[in-house]
């Protein structure tokens, strides 16, 4: 089975976001890059396929400027086997990323192809889907449970008040969830066998995408409240402020 | 060309949450330019309250009727929306899970810009520009879509439109399509009780429970908002294997906006704040004085949970009984 799965380089979920001097980006000094977590969770479950299988390849695959090479080593520490570099730059238009990502896949012989559910810079949540319907490929997002035999796949999704069952025959694209798996972390040995895998570098031409940021802003700070009282003699002051104050209740 | 497309999310015969939202950001979208909104509905049965959509602000509901859409079925959808699509200046859906799935879908067959989890919109003479939280809610995005966008609008973030329109009932042929994803069903969830994402009020716990047996505590206080409270919880605890993955609130979480959030035990970490910021009212219940959940609490009760919790659940039950 050979696996495709598409990574991003964000910013750590930790990082203190600034506005940088254009007003529509984000400020990149100081800020520690990271693997997208949800990609943690495409790579394990492309890594245990291969393992469970005992067989198969799984490929790394970002596309971005060259710190997206980072990326990808940390992918290839994980134990994905090659990795591709798709030079250029992400649009905030996910129709164009997807398109990029797509045209890599097409006739790359891929069984399967495993997103993140969303990249936690820009909350898209769009390009594994966009890609698939581009490939006319099947598609499941957000799946917490994956299992494949027989080239057909099954997944789980959680929805509203459930759990949607579903299936596809292969070659198919879903985006995961956390829920799916608990990704490993690179281990020593692997961050040096990463330095000597393989990672092709590939120029692109991204087409021109229908979504322009036109600002960025940071949201009002929630103001911290009043602390109402110490222990169970503070309820009925809470209980007032509920009613009478807020009207919540 | 100034018409707006919605595409109304439906289970079992019954429409699902998120429908006034998304008609109503259609509303401000169409009335721009004059234009009227047009509901779609897919499903294997008559769908009870299609006729309130009118009142919602949609000029016409189109019904697709047929077998195919027993379970959701986004091949089918994309297939009945991309053979209309070109009428349409703009295609809304409500950013449910269902909606998040299809949005993406519907943009990449009609060639538009989607944007994702919208919470305003507002139209322009060149497109729509849509307002969306990134970064896990740290920054606010504006966005200029141009072509035809389709826009996923969060629940909860638009009242409903104030003038009702016709809603005229109309049928719209089934499409062809080739079935990629087989939906096979719906399984509940593990937990019987309200799913967070659906819930007005919610009651959180963390690690402070010490326990997952102590979730008992959480639910009695849910239980005494009588069905419209859900229990949810921090990664921590779900890590640990205490409670369902579903229940999970932050950045690798749900995002929620219920009206009362109560964090129990929970101290408050970016990532948790990252998926509750935006609830109307928190309340926190924690025995550090000094635990970061209090600097964005409205209220807040310094105490053990276990003495706290209780109290407050027969203090909710009073309150209700009158
Ligand atoms: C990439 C990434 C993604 C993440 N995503 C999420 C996410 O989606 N959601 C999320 O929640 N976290 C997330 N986290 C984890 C987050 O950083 C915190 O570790 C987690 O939220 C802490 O959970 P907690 O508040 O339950 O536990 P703790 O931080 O251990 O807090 C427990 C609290 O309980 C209080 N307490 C203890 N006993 C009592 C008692 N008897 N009565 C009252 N109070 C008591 C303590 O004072 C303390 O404040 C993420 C982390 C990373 C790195
Ligand atoms: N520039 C990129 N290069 C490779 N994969 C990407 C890129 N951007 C997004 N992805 C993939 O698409 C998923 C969803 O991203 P997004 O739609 O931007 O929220 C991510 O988790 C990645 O798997």
């Amino acid at each position: 089975m050979k696996i495709c799965i598409p990574i991003r380089r964000v910013a750590d979920t930790t990082a203190k976001v600034t506005i940088a001097a254009d007003g529509s980006s984000a400020n990149e000094a100081g800020i520690k890059f990271v693997l997208n977590p949800y990609d943690e969770f495409a790579l394990e479950a492309g890594l245990a396929l291969k393992e469970g299988a005992g067989a198969g390849e799984v490929v790394a695959l970002a596309f971005g400027p060259d710190s997206a090479q980072e990326t990808l080593r940390t992918a290839l520490a994980m134990g994905a086997d090659s990795a591709v570099h798709l030079q250029g730059t992400p649009s905030p238009d996910g129709l164009v990323n997807a398109q990029v990502i797509a045209d890599h896949v097409k006739g790359g012989g891929y069984d399967l192809v495993l997103f993140g559910k969303l990249a936690v810079d820009d909350y898209n949540q769009q390009t594994g889907a966009m890609m698939a319907e581009l490939l006319g490929l099947p598609c499941a997002t957000a799946i917490t449970s994956l299992s494949v035999a027989g080239g057909v796949a099954t997944v789980e999704r959680e929805v509203e008040g459930g759990v949607e069952t579903a299936t596809c025959s292969l070659p198919a694209v879903f985006t995961c969830d956390k829920g799916l798996n608990t990704p490993r972390l690179p281990s020593l040995k692997g961050i040096m066998a990463a330095k000597k895998k393989p990672l092709e570098i590939v120029p692109t031409s991204a087409g021109e995408g229908k979504a322009r940021v036109v600002s960025l802003s940071l949201p009002p700070e929630r103001t911290a409240g009043v602390i109402v009282g110490e222990g169970a003699a503070a309820v009925p002051a809470l209980m007032d402020a509920l009613i009478s104050k807020s009207k919540v209740l | 060309m100034s018409s707006v497309l919605v595409v109304v999310e439906q289970r079992d015969g019954a429409l699902r949450k998120g429908a006034s939202d998304a008609i109503a950001a259609a509303r401000l979208i169409a009335d721009a330019s004059g234009g009227t909104v047009d509901a779609l509905v897919a499903s294997d049965r008559a769908v009870s309250g299609v006729d309130g959509l009118g009142a919602m602000g949609a000029d016409r509901v189109l019904n697709v009727t047929d077998g195919a859409f027993a379970h959701y079925n986004p091949d089918g959808i994309v297939a009945a929306v991309s053979g209309i699509a070109e009428q349409y200046r703009a295609v809304v859906v409500a950013a449910t899970a269902t909606g998040k799935d299809l949005a993406p879908r519907i943009a990449a067959s009609i060639g538009g810009p989607c944007g994702m989890d919208v919470t305003a919109v507002e139209a322009t003479a060149s497109g729509v520009t849509v307002t969306r939280p990134i970064y896990a809610g740290k920054v606010l995005q504006v966005l200029e879509l141009s072509g035809t966008p389709v826009v996923a609008v969060r629940p909860g973030t638009y009242p409903a439109a104030s003038a009702g329109k016709a809603g005229a009932q109309e049928a719209l042929a089934a499409p062809t399509f080739t079935r990629r994803l087989e939906v096979t069903g719906i399984k509940g969830s593990a937990r019987a009780s309200l799913d967070v994402a659906e819930a007005r009020v919610i009651v959180a716990g963390g690690r402070g429970l010490g326990d997952p047996k102590h979730f008992a505590v959480l639910e009695d206080l849910a239980a005494a908002f009588g069905g419209e409270a859900a229990v949810g919880a921090s990664r921590a605890v779900v890590d640990a294997g205490w409670i369902e993955h579903g229940a999970q609130v932050g950045q690798t979480g749900k995002t929620v906006a219920p009206e009362l959030y109560f964090a129990i035990g929970v101290s408050g970490a970016i990532q948790h704040l990252a998926g509750m910021r935006t609830s109307k009212v928190i309340v926190a219940i924690n025995r550090d004085k000094d635990a970061p959940i209090f600097k964005v609490a409205d209220y807040g009760i310094v105490g053990d949970l276990f003495e706290v919790v209780p109290a407050l659940a027969d203090a909710v039950r009073k309150a209700k009984a009158h």
